[in-house]
């Protein structure tokens, strides 16, 4: 399908590190995903947007490797690849930070940032405590996240503590690409500033960031440029620059098509049924 | 005070304080009572009734801490018990092949239940369960009709009733001291080093001069009597061996992530079933060790080896020591304080003449209080953990 909005993106500039070609995800019946093309280059964030059901977490998944796509291809640097499961997404150099951020709330800080990937002492089975709490203290300050205490249980933090450690552990792992599931959703206004804050910082490092998110503040204040997906196919990208959160919304809504079917709130629909005709 | 409280060396937690002032406070009740209770003798002996529980509850620690149980401990001890004493008595083979045979058969069982557990997802309540139930059958039929089977090795009878000289006891315990204060040391030097925060140094001699202290004064007073028990000491080792295990390796630290959030140990890429099966292969090993003991102390292997309330005494001693049922959280010293405080009640109550209910009443009594007082931290911590 063809969109025409104002503002629309054109081809991002360098190589994209990831990209996703004509992805397409049934589960059983239902089509999450058509013929999705996604693409994220070095020091970019894009913000991945739509409404519930329109294939966000399905794409996120794919990506992370938690679910296999079942057609189109995943290309890494320019190499097709398969992601079969969260170790390969990681082998890959691709993290992701999920919502409910899967923190150890028994384990203290470093402990998380080096979960399942702790380091040893040098010819012995023992850990390397002091090794890796530096490290992690290395992170967090070049971050310029505000963790208190890196020797403390994670339960004792705040939630925008929480989410920055799961964002740090996301930055000492990930060579490539961060992706962030709904960074923001349960942060008040100062914690989410230094959340946009730490996403900046993934960026000057040099990594590819993807930031899912309804919330259209966070896409505005944060993204490079704005993927939209509606019903499981892409429905238009922005630049915050050079458009607005209405044209965004519109798309992400489906009203900058004329419809001649209702629009469904729930769930990827089977493919034929409802798919947006194109009036223009 | 808050912030000074935080700079010492101290356990962060309350509820291992809550445990030692119990103690103390069933050690003086029991005192006044009856003031053979503090003796030597009967503080060695005390030692020598808690090695087989004991023992147990460290097992059961670890399984906790994964966030699993295991109920069949009991009947583990009791077949393994009854492997070593067939293989010493009527087939008269020796006592370096009999032991690693018992263990090897604990590690067997284990094996078993942790893979039917890892690859059914099936709770290990149930499952341990069933195995509770098949081995204590399976301890019947190795033990047969005579219900005992007799043991005349004399080095399996000397575990658990002999004791280390007392010049050997000094040497040890200045041996460990030595060991804790270099240990700790090192640790110091290693984390100035990498240019991490240290406490003061004068805080961390005032409490290695308390933990010296203290080990002087329990060697002395064992050395008044006949000196330290040498099963006594192999608990102790496996209290090292498993502390180490718990804190200073990637398998102890898998299993405390897996205990406090499964799911985010799956996808932070930890093999979760092969860390449950390698837990339960090494709480049945634990158990067979107990079973060991107990048949040492036995000089037989009983059809009533591990049975009774043992099995359920090491979960609640594990419990009152201050380890989570709920899972993610238990150090392994929980255990033998645990022991400590079951054992001390039982023991007291013994030497004023009370029946057993009396004994299983009060044991079901502290289980209670010790649950309750783990279920208010957890609810305070989710409290503390929800807010900014």
């Amino acid at each position: 399908m063809t969109i025409t909005t104002e503002g629309r993106a054109t081809a991002p500039g360098p190589r994209p590190i990831l990209e996703l070609r004509k992805v397409s995800k049934n589960y059983g019946r239902v089509s999450a995903l058509s013929d999705v093309d996604f693409a994220v280059a070095p020091g970019e964030i894009v913000a991945l947007v739509g409404d519930n059901g329109a294939g966000k977490s399905t794409l996120v998944k794919a990506i992370a490797g938690v679910h296999r796509i079942d057609g189109g291809e995943i290309l890494v640097d320019g190499e097709p690849v398969t992601i079969g499961s969260p170790t390969a997404a990681s082998a890959l150099g691709i993290e992701t930070v999920y919502q409910d951020l899967a923190l150890c709330d028994n384990l203290d800080v470093t402990a998380n940032l080096y979960l399942g990937r702790e380091r040893r002492r040098r010819g012995t089975p023992f850990l390397d405590h002091e090794g890796m709490e530096q490290e992690a203290a290395e992170i967090i300050r070049e971050l310029r996240a505000t963790i208190p205490v890196l020797d403390k249980p994670v339960s004792a933090l705040s939630g925008g503590q929480r989410q920055a450690i799961a964002v740090s552990r996301a930055a000492l792992w990930g060579s490539r690409v961060v992706l962030l599931d709904e960074p923001t959703a349960a942060l008040g206004v100062a914690q989410t500033a230094m959340v946009y804050d730490l996403v900046r910082r993934l960026r000057e490092r040099g990594l590819a960031v993807i930031v899912i998110s309804h919330n259209m503040a966070d896409v505005f204040a944060v993204a490079d440029r704005v993927v939209v997906l509606r019903l499981g196919r892409n429905n238009g990208e922005f630049v915050p620059s050079a458009s607005t959160p209405d044209q965004v919304v519109a798309a992400i809504t489906g009203s900058n098509q004329v419809l001649t079917t209702d629009i469904p709130t729930q769930d990827a629909p089977a493919s034929d049924a409802s798919t947006p005709k194109d009036a223009r | 005070m808050n912030a000074l409280l935080q700079r010492l060396p101290l356990p962060r937690n309350a509820s291992a304080y809550t445990v030692i002032a119990g103690l103390a406070i069933v050690w003086v009740a029991f005192e006044i009572l009856n003031d053979h209770f503090l003796s030597a003798r009967n503080l060695s002996n005390l030692l020598l009734q808690i090695a087989v529980l004991g023992t147990l509850a460290i097992g059961m620690v670890i399984v906790l801490v994964l966030g699993e149980i295991d109920l069949s401990v009991g009947a583990i001890a009791g077949v393994s018990a009854a492997v070593l004493a067939i293989m010493v008595t009527p087939l008269g083979l020796p006592a370096y092949v009999a032991i690693p045979a018992a263990l090897a058969t604990g590690a067997v069982i284990g094996l078993l239940h942790g893979l039917v557990i890892a690859s059914t997802g099936i709770p290990s309540f149930i499952i341990t369960l069933a195995g509770l139930l098949v081995w204590s059958g399976v301890q019947l039929a190795i033990v047969g009709d005579g219900g005992e089977i007799p043991i005349r090795d004399p080095f399996i009878q000397a575990i658990a009733s002999t004791y280390a000289l007392p010049v050997v006891g000094w040497v040890l315990a200045v041996v460990a001291i030595a060991a804790l204060v270099a240990l700790r040391l090192l640790r110091r030097r290693r984390r100035i080093r990498h240019g991490l925060a240290v406490g003061a140094l004068g805080v961390e001699i005032a409490a290695l001069a308390i933990v010296a202290v203290a080990v002087l004064v329990v060697t002395w007073v064992l050395n008044s009597y006949f000196g330290i028990p040498w099963v006594f000491l192999l608990v102790l080792l496996l209290v090292l061996g498993g502390t180490l295990m718990m804190g200073q390796t990637r398998f102890g630290r898998h299993i405390t992530a897996i205990g406090g959030n499964r799911e985010a140990a799956r996808r932070s890429g930890i093999r979760v079933k092969a860390v449950t099966v390698g837990v339960f292969v090494l709480i049945s090993a634990i158990s067979a060790l107990a079973g060991i003991i107990e048949a040492s102390r036995q000089f037989s292997a009983s059809n009533a080896l591990g049975g009774g309330t043992l099995q359920l005494d090491a979960i609640a001693a594990a419990v009152i020591g201050g380890t989570s049922l709920f899972g993610g959280r238990g150090r392994i010293y929980h255990a033998v304080l645990g022991a400590l405080v079951v054992g001390s009640v039982q023991n007291g109550l013994d030497l004023l003449g009370q029946p057993a209910a009396i004994k299983s009443i009060a044991t079901g009594l502290i289980l209670v209080l010790a649950v309750v007082l783990d279920a208010v931290g957890r609810r305070r911590r989710a409290a503390r953990g929800g807010t900014d």
